[in-house]
């Protein structure tokens, strides 16, 4: 039953991970061993490659620049997003329409083709060569899908159950807080995966906004290793799968709701 | 007077059943100050200084002369519509590769009787979590040759280990496949859940009719699929045209060898933020012309494959 289909999906799967296979063991060989024996497990495990890498210090930066950039973005795009979105759910008019299309609009569009402006703002705000530069872009970039998902929820909420509270003496924030963040966990979780993605792996604005080594993120600091270990390859091997590793772990925890995340709000790749 | 007239109306608000936009407008401000300042207002200013030259401080007003450089100035036309030549063809290789293998993984993967259909979807959608410099940069490394060549001339296809990358006429298919290898998750994905949505009782029905596999998928899989073809020709073509990290990965921002990989992404770079070979020096508004086109062959498009997809009823 099913050979067909087995095979050639077996076929596929062989075609994504033997790349993978390849960079992951190689990163565990010495220098010349790499070459002549690439596809059997290492006789002798180097962890050096890593050591060497890690102990640079440089990598470490890297890694702690792209973490406070993606955390910072990711939690502002989740609180403004359900700020937003809780009031784009519950008023009701012309001005509401308008907005939330407005919002909308930003999915369809690629704000790379912003970066002229983009960048002649982060100047004037002297935010360039700085992280913090690409924190107020990624929330931005981020924002449409969040009031999408988040709006979408918020509706589903019956509105008795905010009214009830309302009359009950309850704030609007407080309703907020109380009732809707709590029921919002899961159109949060998908919020914040589908945005995890495109926030680590961006290398666009941090090429463009940062070229000083103390701000650098972790892909244009893998961009200068690449170039550094260009005659090492199991050290290049163990920067790549150093850098992959944090979403990738991720993934593997979480696939299903990665996948959703991914593909359900997906206007963007 | 007028303050406390305006806090009235404000507490007011607050607290009736069904407050105005004067109240809920305080919950959009954050939002709407970081997607005004740093998406819609830079966005239209790109399209705006397409028609300027010069840097911040010293603009000057030029009309189309940017345009007009673009499609007929020697040095700027070549470059143009050779990048835009390998824009398409970076599209059509996603569309034949990427989709139609996404469409078939879909098909098998919808089988509902087959084991490990979790386990393939995981393997699949992998290679989309990772950046797209780190799959560049791996692949260059397996495509070369001092990698490929003891490989393959093991398995005695040693003709195969040639410097593909290196090569102006094939560099741009490699790159291109690499970046379908890297994506295919996602509309693979996507067909998915379409597929998941359409009832299990239209096959069945057309089964005992005694349709064949085949035809069901040419005769009712495909069309129900119409719709999410297009919204997936839109997303590849918007990602395409943006496409930028793979070629700065397997090749350089010049689009080695030859110009060969060029794509209006690298294009945009030089021309806008990085300055063109040998000058080095940018300029803003040939950017900003570079991203007014963009702008507008995303909207034509868009528009084109919603209409020719969109579903009657």
């Amino acid at each position: 039953m099913h050979a067909g289909s087995h095979a050639v999906l077996i076929l596929w799967s062989a075609i994504v991970i033997f790349p993978l296979y390849i960079m992951v063991i190689n990163s565990f060989k010495d220098r010349l061993s790499i070459y002549k024996d690439t596809f059997n497990l290492p006789k002798i495990w180097h962890i050096s490659n890593y050591t060497d890498v890690l102990s640079s210090g440089d990598f470490m930066r890297y890694f702690l620049n792209s973490f406070i950039a993606v955390i910072v973005s990711l939690a502002l795009v989740v609180i403004l997003g359900t700020l937003a979105s809780y009031a784009l759910a519950q008023w009701r008019g012309r001005w509401s329409t308008f907005l939330h299309f407005f919002f909308m609009a930003g999915m369809m569009l690629p704000i790379k083709i912003a970066s002229i402006k983009l960048l002649e703002i982060i100047r004037i705000l002297g935010l360039l060569n700085s992280v913090w530069a690409l924190i107020p872009i990624y929330v931005a970039m981020g924002l449409p899908i969040a009031v999408f998902v988040l709006t979408e929820f918020i509706r589903q909420i019956p509105k008795d159950l905010l009214e009830a509270a309302l009359i009950d003496g309850c704030g609007r924030l407080g309703i907020l807080k109380k009732i809707v963040a709590p029921l919002l966990r899961p159109a949060i979780a998908t919020v914040a995966i589908y945005n995890l993605i495109p926030f680590w792996n961006d290398l666009w604005f941090p090429l463009i906004f940062i070229s000083d080594e103390k701000s650098k993120t972790l892909l244009l600091g893998v961009t200068r290793l690449f170039g550094q270990y260009q005659t090492d390859w199991s050290k290049v091997l163990a920067v790549l799968t150093l850098s992959s590793l944090p979403v990738l772990t991720l993934y593997l925890l979480f696939s299903k709701h990665f996948i959703k995340g991914m593909t359900s709000g997906a206007i963007k790749g | 007077m007028q303050s406390s007239a305006k806090k009235t109306r404000l507490h007011l608000g607050a607290n009736s059943l069904n407050p105005k936009g004067l109240y809920w407008i305080w919950f959009m401000i954050p939002a709407l100050a970081f997607y005004v300042v740093f998406m819609a207002y830079p966005m239209l200013e790109s399209l705006r200084l397409s028609f300027f030259t010069g840097n911040y401080g010293n603009r000057v007003f030029v009309g189309f002369s940017n345009f007009i450089k673009l499609f007929s100035d020697s040095d700027h036309s070549e470059r143009f519509f050779n990048a835009f030549k390998n824009t398409a063809i970076f599209f059509a290789v996603h569309m034949l590769v990427q989709n139609v293998l996404g469409i078939v993984f879909a098909v098998l993967l919808t089988n509902t009787h087959m084991r490990g259909r979790k386990i393939y979807q995981t393997i699949i959608f992998v290679p989309t979590t990772f950046a797209v410099l780190v799959t560049g940069y791996l692949w260059k490394l397996l495509l070369s040759p001092v990698w490929s060549k003891p490989f393959l001339t093991g398995m005695g296809l040693g003709a195969l280990a040639k410097p593909w990358l290196g090569m102006e006429s094939t560099a741009l298919l490699f790159v291109s496949l690499v970046s379908c290898w890297q994506w295919i998750g996602i509309p693979t994905m996507m067909f998915v859940a379409a597929l998941r949505n359409i009832s299990e009782d239209i096959y069945e029905a057309a089964y005992i009719d005694g349709a064949t596999g085949w035809q069901v998928f040419w005769g009712i899989k495909l069309p129900l699929l119409k719709p999410i073809i297009g919204m997936i020709t839109i997303l590849t073509f918007v990602n395409n045209f943006n496409a930028f990290d793979i070629v700065f990965a397997m090749e350089n921002v010049n689009g080695a060898p030859g110009y060969s990989t060029d794509l209006i992404g690298t294009l945009f770079y030089r021309l806008g933020i990085a300055g063109q070979h040998p000058i080095g020096i940018p300029d803003p508004g040939m950017g900003a012309a570079v991203s007014t086109l963009i702008f507008i062959m995303l909207a034509i498009v868009s528009i084109l494959i919603l209409r020719r997809t969109e579903t009657k009823g």
